[in-house]
């Protein structure tokens, strides 16, 4: 894998080796999170795609250190910003959040407290790490908002979140992500709830954002298509693990892995068009009870008895990592 | 620039900003119920806090009572004729409606400061459970199941008869028979608010546990626990009212509503019904407008009934 620079501009900001986060129910340890490893650079945007259940929020929840019992996260490595994440103590970490790495979630009808108005939850989130009045805080809210593009921000301060449209009520949200100027957004299918429309707008605001202010952007979603135009690499993910990593590009013209080929044929085009879409056969299996090696083999086209055996994740090309015993472009 | 343009010329923001309260109270006047009730309570209200100068007798000033006025019937007038008994007159020559009146003040101050009280406590109780959960939450909810496994007159009669007479026993006693009403309904309800969105979004932001508790979590509880406030509040008026009945609840020298039937009762038997009849009825008529608001409180605040 990628290995860290020296050079500033290509400096990782947040290493992740071996991520397992494990939920020990009665039923049995759910293991949501599995071995994930990925890189960000700073200032990169990374796409994080997976169907649902296959662990994306559990890693971007771990990451933030918020995921509460019976889980448990352990990893090999947890590098941010040159900093060990699982030596800090609960306070440091309560530091880095909000702050350092902050979260923008799906459905912006949830994210802001009914109950509060709009800049009583802006401000409280910049007094949470800095000590500054509340005219300040109160100025600097008022000016994220123009920033994400909300017309006439002075007077959506002061209303309540059920005054406000969904796509506004996102902005806002992504506002209050921004607010302390993290270094690391991590954002879960935040355009998921919105319409087409919206999404368009919200997607290209964030892009905008991230490159102006060089914070590095985890997107999560199931949406091959929407991620594709935006992200710089992209990191597929299936039941627990990164099946394959890659620039963007790379994954469009040649992805490796049976799994990424399935959820590319699957997206609608005009050469499909009147056909019959793909279909990836079967279902995720049940985190109780994984298939033992490959956890794609059950559904895989191309598995064989290797595949009893769990494949290691190699570089194939270049910055092309691929979970995989029998890697190959051709579908 | 586009995309500014775009949110600049569909700006989704209403025209006037409805106010949650009058929302509420349009919802509220559709109960013509409901509002008798609550027209009853606020006179009741007014007629308690007021009565200092609506009671056309002090009836705690023994120096006025005449003892050749008692046990006048309802309409006579007084010996003195200086005023009418509308209501009868005790066996001590008390005005029964001076008397109801300032029965009614000891009996409402009772119940609001005992169910305040048990609000406070008890939500406390609740949300930190909620919060927390694990063994503090578990041993907390176990409490409060014990607790709710007595009957409520039970554990007040015994609190009483160990603390003794007064009003604020009375009201320590019917706090520690109601915290645990509140506090599992603000458990259930924080427990529902705690895995919202919201909650995951306050703590990314690292808000400290107290904030997240009290500004976020508690405002979206109070529905629930205002409804159980107004129904807990007619409990507490007649179970105070019950005690002082038995004669463990507050001294004569303070008398509530209970206790005014209690004094009347020994007379019934004996023709002069008016002295615990009345007071009857106005502590029926109390618990039956507050239980008419509750009711209404709780259709209009239930979840499943939005649209």
């Amino acid at each position: 894998m990628q290995t860290r620079a020296p050079s500033s501009s290509d400096k990782c900001l947040l290493d992740v080796q071996g991520l397992r986060t494990w939920f020990h129910t009665r039923a049995g340890v759910v293991k949501a999170v599995d071995g994930v490893t990925l890189q960000v650079k700073q200032g990169e945007i990374l796409g994080l795609v997976g169907e649902s259940g296959s662990g994306k929020t559990i890693t971007g929840f771990s990451l933030m250190n918020l995921v509460d019992k019976p889980g448990r996260i352990r990893a090999d490595r947890l590098f941010f910003d040159g900093r060990d994440l699982q030596a800090l103590s609960a306070k440091e970490y309560r530091a880095l959040r909000g702050n350092e790495i902050a979260m923008i979630f799906q459905d912006p009808m949830m994210t802001l407290n009914p109950t509060l108005r709009v800049d009583t939850q802006m401000i409280e989130t910049v007094q949470a790490h800095q000590r500054v009045s509340r005219s300040a805080a109160r100025a600097r809210s008022i000016d994220m908002l123009v920033k994400v593009g909300i017309p006439a921000p002075e007077e959506r301060m002061s209303v309540y979140p059920h005054h406000l449209s969904g796509g506004m009520r996102q902005r806002i949200a992504i506002a209050m992500a921004l607010l302390n100027s993290p270094k690391l957004i991590i954002a879960d299918e935040p355009t998921t709830a919105l319409d087409v429309t919206i999404q368009g707008q919200i997607l290209y605001e964030v892009q905008k954002l991230c490159r102006e202010t060089g914070t590095a952007l985890i997107w999560i979603t199931h949406d091959l298509a929407i991620v594709s135009g935006l992200a710089d690499r992209l990191a597929v993910m299936y039941a627990g693990r990164i099946v394959e990593m890659a620039p963007t590009a790379d994954i469009i013209r040649g992805a490796r892995h049976a799994y990424t080929h399935g959820l590319m044929a699957s997206i609608p085009t005009f050469d499909t068009r009147g056909k019959s879409l793909f279909q990836i056969p079967g279902s995720t299996p049940s985190p109780l009870n994984m298939p033992e090696g490959c956890p794609f083999r059950t559904r895989c086209y191309r598995a064989t008895s290797q595949c009893v055996k769990e494949p290691v994740f190699e570089e194939t090309a270049p910055a092309h990592g691929v979970s995989c015993w029998h890697p190959g472009i051709e579908t | 620039m586009t995309q500014m343009d775009i949110a600049l010329a569909s700006p989704a923001l209403p025209a006037k900003r409805e106010s949650m309260l009058r929302l509420f109270a349009q919802q509220f006047i559709t109960s013509k119920l409901a509002v008798l009730g609550l027209i009853l309570l606020v006179l009741f209200l007014c007629l308690a806090i007021f009565a200092p100068w609506i009671a056309p007798q002090n009836p705690f000033d023994i120096g006025k009572l005449n003892i050749m006025d008692s046990k006048l019937p309802p309409g006579s007038v007084s010996s003195s004729s200086a005023m009418t008994y509308w209501l009868g007159s005790d066996g001590q020559a008390r005005d029964v409606f001076s008397a109801i009146l300032y029965g009614l003040r000891i009996s409402l101050i009772v119940g609001f400061v005992s169910v305040s009280a048990a609000f406070v406590i008890g939500t406390m109780v609740g949300l930190i459970s909620a919060y927390f959960g694990g063994r503090i939450g578990a041993l907390l909810m176990r409490i409060v199941d014990i607790q709710l496994s007595f009957p409520a007159i039970l554990v007040a009669l015994v609190l009483l008869s160990v603390l003794g007479k007064g009003v604020d026993k009375v009201i320590i006693a019917l706090v520690a028979v109601q915290w645990a009403y509140f506090a599992r309904a603000a458990r259930g309800a924080a427990i529902v608010e705690r895995n919202k969105e919201y909650v995951q979004a306050a703590r990314c932001m690292s808000l400290s546990w107290q904030r997240i508790l009290w500004r976020h979590i508690f405002p979206n509880c109070i529905p629930p626990l205002m409804v159980i406030a107004t129904i807990d509040l007619a409990h507490a008026i007649a179970l105070e009212a019950t005690l002082s009945f038995l004669g463990v609840g507050v001294p004569v020298t303070e008398p509530s509503l209970g206790m005014l039937i209690s004094n009347g009762f020994e007379f019934m038997m004996s023709g002069a019904y008016w002295i615990a009849f009345f007071p009857g009825i106005a502590l029926a008529l109390v618990v039956v407008a507050i239980n008419l608001v509750g009711d209404h409180l709780r259709d209009i605040l239930n979840p499943r009934n939005e649209i």
